[in-house]
């Protein structure tokens, strides 16, 4: 992989609409090969983005350069990128095989070479056998994959995927996913997805970039856009977060210290940046899953506090809790594997438990956004 | 409901006969539909069936004299299959309209493409505009033909005007493709509404698909824009080719003699020549070179289209 990095670059890209800025001055570096996703809410511009990368629509500023070449006023026809559409927009007066082979006509093959570039394409997406159905003769899965293949016949550079998942139901959408991220892996093109999806994003991406109003707010691994997310935004947006305000004290080793009000002084992550200023208003960011239910305090060197249950979900595998701590305006969410034999009840309400987790598990947020 | 009134409803037969009823509707769907169906049917039935059937029965009869003769036979279909005269004028309406069917959607194609593609508000508008000529009369519309082809007409004056020609042009009017023009302006409108209906339902994705996938204007429209409107046209081509075969007033007035079509020669049968049998035979035959070549079309289309892809 990344034998380029910049292979598809975007630089200052703004769209817009009227008086929406559906795209708000954006810049990216994607690498060579690499499975890239836009995410972020619906509206936020990305499919806006993916239009502009594939040609559909002229940025009203900045500039798209893929493999060096500037690409901003080439028109689709013109680029060496492919698209999947959301509805995947296949031809309905088409066969599955016409389908596939309705870009190969212009690249001077022969017949025989179309036909067996369409017959590897067929294969590559598992569809051996359905060529000759027709294009309203196949289920939505197997639309889906007619428009992947019909895009990966043509070996473009890059290939666009407008809400690849959304159209099939749960069971489909995550087998797909693995499918998908295998597939690339395999043929070794850049991918380039839009998702609304974090889930999605998460377990495909290689790189996410986090949209919101138009604008990038964070382009990370998932990993790293899950565990130091760096806004309030961000991290409510991929999982979920509580979020609680407080006042830095001052840094303590790889900790940092802060006066969290109702929950007292409890030690968080150092950000990467560096600690801020002492008197600095932050948010404190942590996971549900981070914080451990316990029936007596810990020892040194954990945050501790005391709550009070106030609701409890069973989801199955794990459990949802929400606990109040007496001050904050809004009760903490909790989220716990069903491992352990003691489950928590709706019944159980009112009852008062210990609430910890490491300091690490507190991610210092700025306070606006 | 109250049980006071359930007990009425119990005990009042009329009221027990509409419950079942409004049941077995709410239950069988078939009979729902043809309920609805059925003003539908019946307008269908009064004013195609017995009109067409009659015409058929006219067409075995035969006319002597005054009185008409009703032992069936096949004379009359006899005499137009001898009168070489009757036969090539069926072939040659058939021609004119196929000729007004192909000069309309020809015309109508690129208005409805606009339409559809180019017009992004106010569509309505645009197709109402359109249907403005149809606000005038018919016999009004051939006549401003008339006026615009004539020997003293709009065309000629200006060209005399402008020194072009010393003598008006005569061949411009009483001639079939005088009838061709004016049959393809008067239904140019009706032609346009098909084939939009069937530009404007082409999802633009798939057009954005083609391009994606290195198609230029040209092609795209080829291979996919025309292959999707293709109902449309066919649509059209068929309203407009069925009732212009028939037609006999825009002949009357611009065709001359030349220009005459079976339809002129039906209206003499009915009227001038009072032979109602005849007459029918000759619309049944029309009626059957019509339909045989509304097939032709459909075929030949369903079969382009097959080639297209
Ligand atoms: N063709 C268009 N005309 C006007 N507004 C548009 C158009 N396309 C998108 N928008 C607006 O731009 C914003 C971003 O849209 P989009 O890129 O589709 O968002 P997303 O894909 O993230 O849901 C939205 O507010 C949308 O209404
Ligand atoms: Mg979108």
């Amino acid at each position: 992989m990344s034998n380029k990095p910049d292979f598809v670059s975007i630089g200052d890209v703004s769209k817009h609409f009227g008086s929406v800025r559906a795209v708000d001055g954006v810049s990216l570096d994607i690498a060579q090969g690499e499975f890239f996703a836009l995410l972020g809410p619906s509206g936020c511009g990305k499919t806006t983005l993916l239009r502009i990368l594939g040609g559909f629509e002229a940025p009203n500023s900045g500039n798209v350069h893929i493999d060096g070449a500037d690409m901003t006023l080439q028109p689709p026809n013109r680029r060496p990128v492919n698209m999947v559409f959301q509805n995947y927009a296949i031809f309905p007066h088409l066969n599955v095989r016409e389908n596939i082979g309705y870009g190969l006509r212009k690249e001077g093959l022969s017949k025989q070479q179309i036909a067996e570039r369409v017959d590897e394409a067929l294969a590559t997406v598992k569809l051996e056998g359905l060529g000759g159905r027709g294009a309203t003769e196949v289920s939505g899965g197997q639309r889906q994959r007619v428009a992947l293949a019909r895009a990966l016949v043509k070996h473009p550079k890059v290939l666009l995927l407008d809400e690849p998942l959304s159209a099939l139901d749960k069971n489909l959408r995550e087998q797909m996913r693995v499918e998908l991220r295998a597939l690339q892996q395999q043929v070794g093109i850049t991918f380039i997805f839009v998702t609304h999806d974090q889930e999605e994003a998460l377990s495909m991406a290689d790189r996410i970039a986090v949209m919101f109003d138009g604008k990038v707010r964070q382009v990370d691994t998932p990993e790293h856009l899950y565990e130091t997310p760096r806004s309030k935004d961000v991290a409510a947006f991929i999982g979920s977060m509580n979020f609680i305000d407080a006042t830095v004290e001052g840094a303590d080793g790889d900790a940092l210290i802060v006066d969290a009000g109702p929950v007292g002084r409890i030690r968080a992550g150092l950000p990467a940046d560096g600690a801020p200023a002492a008197g600095t208003t932050v948010i404190v960011g942590i996971r549900p899953e981070k914080l451990i239910l316990a029936d007596s305090p810990p020892g040194e060197g954990a945050n501790s506090i005391r709550a009070r249950l106030t609701a409890a979900s069973y989801l199955g595998e794990r459990s949802h809790y929400f606990l109040q701590v007496d001050g904050l305006a809004e009760p903490l969410s909790i989220a716990r594997q069903n491992t352990q034999a003691q489950l928590l009840h709706e019944a159980d309400a009112g009852s008062e438990l210990w609430l910890t987790w490491s300091p690490a598990s507190g991610i210092v947020l700025p306070a606006a956004g | 409901m109250t049980s006071a009134a359930q007990s009425a409803a119990r005990a009042n037969p009329i009221l027990r006969l509409g419950k079942s009823v409004q049941g077995a509707l709410f239950r069988y769907a078939g009979l729902r539909g043809y309920i609805l169906f059925s003003p539908t049917l019946l307008v269908l039935v009064g004013a195609m069936c017995i009109p067409v059937g009659m015409l058929v029965i006219y067409s075995f009869w035969t006319q002597k004299y005054i009185e008409i003769d009703t032992t069936l036979t096949l004379a009359n279909y006899l005499q137009i299959f001898n009168k070489t005269s009757y036969m090539l004028l069926i072939g040659k309406s058939i021609l004119i309209s196929t000729a007004v069917t192909t000069a309309t959607v020809v015309l109508a194609y690129p208005i409805a493409y606009f339409i559809a593609f180019r017009v992004h508000q106010h569509k309505i508008v645009w197709l109402i505009l359109i249907t403005v000529p149809f606000w005038t009369s018919y016999l009004l519309r051939v006549f401003s033909w008339k006026v615009i082809l004539g020997y003293n007409g709009v065309i000629n004056s200006a060209l005399k005007w402008l020194g072009i020609v010393d003598q008006p042009l005569a061949f411009l009017l009483h001639n079939p493709t005088a009838v061709i023009i004016t049959l393809a302006h008067a239904w140019a409108p009706i032609a346009i509404l098909p084939i939009f209906v069937s530009l404007e339902k082409i999802d633009r994705s798939l057009l954005e698909a083609a391009t994606d996938l290195g198609d230029g204007p040209v092609a795209r429209f080829l291979r996919v824009t025309l292959p999707l409107s293709i109902p449309g046209v066919v649509a059209a081509s068929m309203l407009v080719f069925i009732p212009t075969v028939g037609d006999y007033i825009t002949p009357q007035l611009v065709g001359g003699p030349d220009g005459l079509m079976v339809g002129n020669l039906m209206h003499a049968m009915f009227f001038k020549a009072n032979n109602w049998p005849l007459g029918s035979a000759l619309a049944i035959l029309s009626a059957a070179a019509i339909t045989v070549t509304s097939l032709a079309i459909w075929f030949l289309t369903k079969h382009a289209r097959e080639r297209a892809k």
